[in-house]
């Protein structure tokens, strides 16, 4: 099938994609766009998470045509140009990146829960990344980043 | 950048960004940039034009001969380039780190559930999956040996591995006695603990990408924890000389000793060599369950005697690994476990042994803290036990019995470096305890057991404080010349002088390239430093794994940088015609504490550049008497860590929310503070998943949970605030004074979790992990 979406602001067509791809798939190995994750890809992991049109989504769990004609801001777009996102610089600074697999996912999610929620407190930063398994940093480097980004967009 | 001329896209990078910092401090890691932006190109992400996808056919029997295999509707399928089998093995079709013992595909008989039978290679992912369907398979399915014990004992099973030798299904038997064997004691605890099969769950899959070369061989960008291994395994199945099989390592996505062992490797360069095409592998999350090695499960019998004032007098220890169907680490596992079994303590009469076999369960092999993590379990069960009996603070039992420098392990080695398990004690024990909660106020569910399940508001709420204190060797032992070589060059790159580190030592997310890049500013007094992809065109560095690389590439680096730094100031003196003695650099000039600043490094380089290439040695370990257990010097190095558990647990549901987990661990030399902070902060989750939720169901020989649904690992709410206190106690015989980091914390985290949760409950708890199952009691 033609897949005609918006990724990262650009319009985007794959061709003879097979209508059991998922939108990961899409983006990793059609579109040239491998910064989301494919780490357990049903769903358990976050390591896929992209906004779809302004939602974070697991993109292993959306079938690639359900993307169809609609928006999609993966980790590659969260950079303004050069200059990353506070998210972004705050994992850089905490140290909340260590082998780096679930850091695409988490970013989405961290970028949308302060998006929603400017000041989170500690509590609602676990239950809104509960959904992004880590495997390196035990999570505390994490909080640092999320919290540290949290402040800094305040202040921005 | 590695130049092949038919480097895939998404290559390896060249990581060049620039951060300051030296030996001691925290620079940020040098591809933080990229994994944040998405650009960090992990082997999955491997690409290349007009790429083949491949695909496993494994053994849906734990134990079966195969009868015959037919290919021919597999291959008929469209868009199917090839279809092979143990007969297009162009090699000798075996493979094993320690023992030579893996057939590459099957061969007549397939010896567990997920067995590599025969492989495809087609032009998408789904096709390549629907043509390992079509692969028809002839088993006479067998029954599987699934019991550790009688593998161990029983000759009437039948043998797994009959060319290997040994008796029944053994892969490695060893005791270590010391002492009396006669001896009695005033009050002695037994008891057998058992531990499930935890699996590293890394996240980022087994994945690579094979390109045929020219020259008859093969070049594979892969991810992996030791090049040299996988090529030399791999060469050998190709039946290619070394140098024609050219490893390049793309960014790993997690590793804790997962990715020792072949997966991928041999069968992607197969592939590729026969379609003469780029093919691609990468598993997804069942298959990586069956695709790589798991933390051997024990079964652990410990006997304890000590003095009505706490004295250990003896220990008696058998301990049970089951290997599953192949060697991979067993006789490393064996050999740690029989030798670290005592604990961080002094033992002065000791019977332990050790029994590592073949099964036809899933094959286990390296983890985090191999062979150290089971015992630990057991001994500091004892330890709490004793306390118990003797009427005792479970603390000062630990305290009176804890090594020190000069202490003798049951080994006979005498420990002649810094081991100060008592301060660490000590220390953990006065890290300040989290608030108590407050039985009036209104709890916030989300910090109780079961959390927004809404289980509990605070009935039936237990708290417990645990601790445990344990030991590690650090590096490889038992006589292996370990080393690691490093590759170091010196320029002057548009007026700045520029260092470029280059080993084959794996980056699997620990920071090893933000060390090396350390190292070399410190030893070259430079600012910029490159640190150019792993590949197999520069020496071995060993596996990353034993919490070895900044001991052992970190002192490779150091000891490439002094002589890179030695011919720089031989070419200094000659230009400046006299010798100046004390010579150092810093901040790129060339400085003498008797004549000031003498020259810029820039212009003592000109368009020269200085590359020297040098290999570290460990000081020699030896083997252990196959009888006794004795040796002089078994491990180079022991690191040793403590924590503190604080748990509440729900004892209606058997629920269990950790409250603090807090670590006291000694680093010899705290070369990134930051990164040891984060070592220990993702060891000790790895540690707690075992003592509360993570083990492989196996049931007959079949893994009954191999997904991320079933299989659960701790996510950001399971995990509490961990406090960490780091002390530098220097190694004299280490590169700075390190201690290896990586595996103590996963070792003392999950017994002290255990510890409080017994603490809370008041049950006995001897196995791990500890579910609702065994604190409600209802485990069968």
């Amino acid at each position: 099938m033609r897949l005609n979406l918006t990724v990262n602001g650009r319009p985007h067509q794959a061709d003879e994609a097979w209508e059991g791809e998922s939108l990961l798939h899409v983006l990793r190995e059609r579109l040239g766009l491998p910064g989301s994750k494919n780490a357990c890809e049903q769903g358990e992991c976050g390591s896929c998470t992209v906004y779809l049109d302004d939602v974070p989504v697991c993109s292993c769990m959306v079938a690639a045509g359900q993307a169809q004609g609609r928006a999609v801001r993966t980790v590659e777009g969260l950079a303004d140009g050069d200059r990353l996102d506070a998210v972004q610089q705050s994992f850089v600074d905490s140290g909340a990146v260590q082998c780096g697999f679930c850091t695409p996912g988490l970013l989405v999610q961290a970028h949308d829960l302060i998006e929603r929620n400017p000041e989170p407190t500690d509590a609602e930063i676990r239950e809104s990344l509960a959904g992004n398994l880590c495997r390196c940093t035990g999570y505390e480097k994490i909080m640092d980043a999320v919290r540290l980004a949290a402040q800094r967009k305040a202040v921005s | 950048m590695s130049a092949h001329v038919n480097a895939p896209s998404r290559a390896p990078q060249d990581l060049s960004e620039s951060i300051t910092g030296g030996v001691g401090e925290s620079p940020s890691r040098p591809d933080g940039n990229l994994k944040v932006r998405g650009d960090y190109a992990y082997s999955s992400d491997l690409w290349a034009e007009d790429m083949l996808w491949g695909a496993t056919l494994r053994s849906p029997h734990p134990y079966a001969r195969i009868a015959g295999i037919d290919v021919g509707q597999a291959l008929a399928y469209p868009g199917v380039y090839a279809v092979l089998t143990h007969e297009d093995v162009p090699g000798d079709n075996r493979y094993g780190l320690k023992i030579v013992d893996q057939p590459v595909l099957a061969e007549d008989v397939v010896r567990f559930r997920g067995e590599a039978v025969a492989l495809v290679a087609a032009d998408h992912p789904e096709t390549a999956r629907r043509a390992v369907e079509l692969i028809a398979v002839d088993y006479e399915v067998l029954d599987p040996v699934t019991d550790p014990k009688r593998a161990a004992h029983d000759g009437t099973l039948p043998k797994l591995h009959p060319e290997s030798g040994r008796e029944n299904n053994l892969v490695r038997y060893q005791p270590v006695v010391r002492g009396r064997q006669d001896v009695s004691a005033d009050v002695v605890v037994s008891g057998t603990y058992t531990l499930g099969m935890q699996d590293q769950a890394f996240l980022g899959p087994e994945s690579g990408l094979a390109i045929p070369a020219e020259d008859g061989g093969v070049e594979l960008y892969l991810s992996t924890q030791d090049l040299h291994s996988d090529r030399k395994q791999t060469a050998r199945a190709l039946g290619l000389p070394p140098d024609k099989v050219r490893l390049t390592m793309s960014g790993v996505g997690g590793a804790f000793g997962g990715r020792e062992d072949l997966s991928i490797q041999a069968h992607v360069c197969m592939l590729a060599m026969h379609t003469g095409k780029p093919v691609k592998m990468m598993y997804d999350r069942e298959e990586s369950f069956y695709g790589h090695v798991h933390r051997h499960p024990a079964e652990m019998y410990f006997e304890h005697g000590a003095t009505r004032e706490g004295k250990l007098v003896y220990l008696k220890a058998r301990m049970y690994f089951d290997g599953g169907a192949y060697a991979s680490k067993t006789p490393v596992v064996v050999g740690n476990a029989t030798t670290l079994g005592t604990g961080p303590y002094e033992v002065p009469n000791v019977d332990i042994a050790g029994w590592g076999v073949y099964t036809n369960n899933p094959p286990c092999g390296a983890m985090r803290g191999l062979g150290a993590v089971q015992p630990a379990f057991a001994y500091e069960a004892q330890m709490d036990k004793l306390a118990s009996a003797l009427d005792m603070d479970p603390v000062e039992l630990r305290q009176r019995n804890a090594v020190d420098q000069g202490s003798v392990l049951h080994t006979g080695q005498k420990l002649d470096y810094p081991a100060p398990v008592g301060e660490l004690i000590e220390r953990a024990r006065n890290l300040p305890m989290p608030p108590e909660r407050d039985p009036a106020a209104e709890p916030d569910i989300r910090d109780l057991p079961g959390g927004a399940a809404n289980t509990t508001h605070g009935e039936d709420v237990a708290r417990g404080v645990g601790y445990a204190a344990i030991i590690k060797n650090v590096s490889y032992a038992e006589g292996a010349d370990d080393y690691s070589t490093a590759r170091v060059s010196l320029q002057a790159v548009g007026g700045e002088a520029v260092a470029m580190v280059h080993t084959a030592a794996a980056e699997v997310g620990q920071g090893l390239v933000t060390v090396q890049q350390q190292i070399a500013r410190t030893e070259l007094g430079v600012e910029r430093v490159n640190i150019h992809p792993n590949d197999t065109s520069v020496g071995d560095s060993g596996s990353s794994s034993a919490s070895r690389q900044t001991y052992i590439t970190g002192g490779a680096v150091k000891t490439a940088c002094e002589a890179v730094r030695e011919t720089l100031f031989e070419r200094a003196t000659a230009r400046l015609g006299h010798a100046v003695p004390d010579l150092t650099i810093v901040d790129g000039k060339l400085v003498s504490d008797s004549h000031g600043v003498l020259a810029d490094v820039v212009d003592i380089l000109g368009d020269e550049v200085i590359e020297c290439t040098r290999e570290y040695h460990h000081r020699p370990t030896y083997p252990l008497d196959p009888e006794t257990g004795q040796s002089e010097l078994v491990h180079v190095q022991h690191a040793f860590s403590v924590h503190r558990a604080v748990v509440d647990v729900d004892t209606q549901l058997g629920l269990v929310k950790v409250v603090a987990l807090d670590c006291v661990q000694d680093v010899g030399k705290s070369v990134n503070p930051d990164a040891i902070v984060g070592q220990i902060q993702g060891g000790a989750v790895q540690g707690m998943g075992l003592a509360v939720m993570e083990e492989i169901q196996v049931s007959d020989g079949l893994i009954r949970n191999p997904s991320f649904t079933d299989y659960l690992i701790p996510t950001i709410l399971d995990t509490p605030p961990m406090k960490v206190d780091i002390i530098e106690r220097g190694d004299p015989h280490a590169p700075y004074g390190v201690r290896g980091v990586g595996e103590p914390p996963t070792i003392s985290a999950g017994p002290a979790v255990l510890a409080a949760i017994r603490a809370a409950t008041g049950l006995d708890l001897t196995h791990a992990p500890a579910g609702p199952e065994h604190i409600t009691g209802t485990a069968h």
